[in-house]
């Protein structure tokens, strides 16, 4: 299990990167953290003829709060998401999933951005920015564009990415005064993918659901935002019964493939019982016992 | 494949030896710098097995490359005690029975070693959770579980004394 042969690249600036993107094309791979493409080249499922490690762009690791949103620099280490005060405080829910991803070491050297980037369909990065209504920064070569988190994500590992982009930054919504967030996930082993995940952000104004984000990851090719399935609860008392009901909305609104090992159903029973866990959460953070 | 040449900085010290990009930071310790103590199981950063500290920090050594190490500071399992004066943590492993066959003991040492600075008082939960990032197939965990508590009261008495 040994990498095939590549040329490595060791830009010292964003710019140097653009610039040798450029020129390589598709021949070329960013190496961020390196958390999944390592494992894929050294298994030969992956085996760029050039790499370009952002590993030195340390300006692409900074946190800032800007205006209503938090914004992210793609390099930030899973680390440093789960650890940061400016993360507690600002975007939680990015924090609650970024403490769960792999094991100590992998979160020590795995990026948001490379996350994003890789598009595994039950990955935490990916559900925490579609639940949250993300927006991702791409550059090129003389030019920027600003992508949301939804368009972003193509299918299971395919993004709107151009070979010639880098991912510069993400920005999220910071929460509103009140608002409250949790996370929940199923998986077999400890530090696996998940089966099924779900995200919530919780508003509640005099007891009355003001606002509800809740996203699932596992069930379909990119994680689900819930929208639909959820506006009818939107405004009512929030409760042991109101949680019970929004669980069942969501089973009966995701459609997961029948496969092999993980049968359809489990999926959905996972996503009701995710659900009703991650809101109890909420309803236990917003003061309201449940 | 062309080599190149390739100067980290191990254990304080530095060495250089030609090799290609390709090389995994594992492979150059074990192949290059002649440091077997970092042991390399699945080479794909599920086992634990070749964990090293990066600039202080628990990393995989299978998911990165030697070249990209140029300019960074590597601790390996040499740096960790002598067999004559183990560390405060390899010693509590030896005498809880931590390990059996050994091949997973450095990288739950480099895990570890780490931690306990930064947990001086962990639960035991803390410690499950952070273990969960080494598989070893001997011990069952308890052993080593108990020698890593066994090991922070130790830690802990030491400074207060």
């Amino acid at each position: 299990m040994k990498p095939a042969a590549f040329d490595y690249h060791r830009p010292a600036s964003v710019d140097e990167a653009l610039g040798l993107l450029a020129r390589l094309g598709v021949d070329a791979k960013l190496l961020a953290g390196g958390q999944s493409l390592v494992p894929m080249m050294n298994m030969r499922l992956a085996s760029p003829a050039h790499l370009v490690d952002l590993n030195d762009l340390s300006e692409l690791a900074q946190l800032r709060v800007s205006g209503d949103r938090l914004e992210v620099g793609a390099l930030a280490r899973h680390r440093t998401l789960a650890e940061s005060p400016l993360v507690a405080e600002h975007c939680p829910l990015l924090a609650q999933a970024a403490r769960t991803i792999g094991h100590g070491a992998i979160r020590e050297r795995g990026t948001l951005g490379g996350s994003l980037a890789h598009a595994d369909p039950a990955a935490q990065h990916t559900l925490a920015a579609v639940t949250l209504g993300a927006r991702l920064t791409l550059a090129h070569q003389g030019g920027r564009r600003v992508v949301d988190a939804e368009d972003f994500l193509r299918s299971a590992m395919t993004t709107a990415l151009e070979a010639d982009e880098i991912v510069l930054s993400v920005s999220y919504p910071r929460l509103a005064a009140g608002e409250v967030s949790a996370y929940r996930m199923f998986n077999q082993r400890h530090g696996d993918y998940a089966i099924v995940a779900v995200a919530a952000t919780l508003l509640l104004r005099q007891g009355r659901v003001e606002s509800l984000r809740l996203g699932v990851g596992g069930v379909a090719p990119v994680p689900q935002r819930l929208d639909a399935a959820t506006q009818p609860f939107l405004g009512r008392a929030a409760s042991v019964d109101w949680v019970a009901e929004v669980a069942r909305a969501a089973r009966d609104a995701v459609t997961p493939e029948d496969q092999p090992r993980v049968p359809a159903l489990l999926r959905k029973e996972l996503t009701e019982t995710l659900v009703a866990r991650a809101l109890a959460r909420c309803l236990e953070r917003s003061g309201v016992s449940a | 494949m062309s080599e190149q040449r390739i100067t980290l900085t191990v254990n304080g010290e530095n060495i250089e030896f030609e090799a290609p990009a390709r090389k995994l930071l594992s492979d150059a310790l074990r192949e290059d710098c002649g440091l077997t103590g970092t042991h390399v199981g699945c080479e794909h950063g599920v086992c634990g097995a070749c964990t090293v500290l990066v600039d202080g920090r628990p990393q995989r050594s299978c998911l990165c490359f030697a070249v990209q190490m140029e300019g960074h500071e590597i601790e390996t399992i040499e740096s960790v005690g002598t067999p004559q004066r183990l560390s405060v943590l390899q010693q509590a492993l030896h005498e809880c029975h931590g390990l059996q066959c050994g091949f997973c003991t450095p990288g739950i040492v480099m895990t570890f070693e780490p931690f306990l600075q930064e947990h001086p008082e962990p639960s035991e939960a803390q410690v499950r959770e952070a273990l969960s990032g080494n598989l070893c197939r001997c011990t069952g965990y308890q052993s080593i579980v108990d020698a890593i508590l066994l090991a922070a009261r130790r830690l802990r008495e030491g400074a207060a004394s």
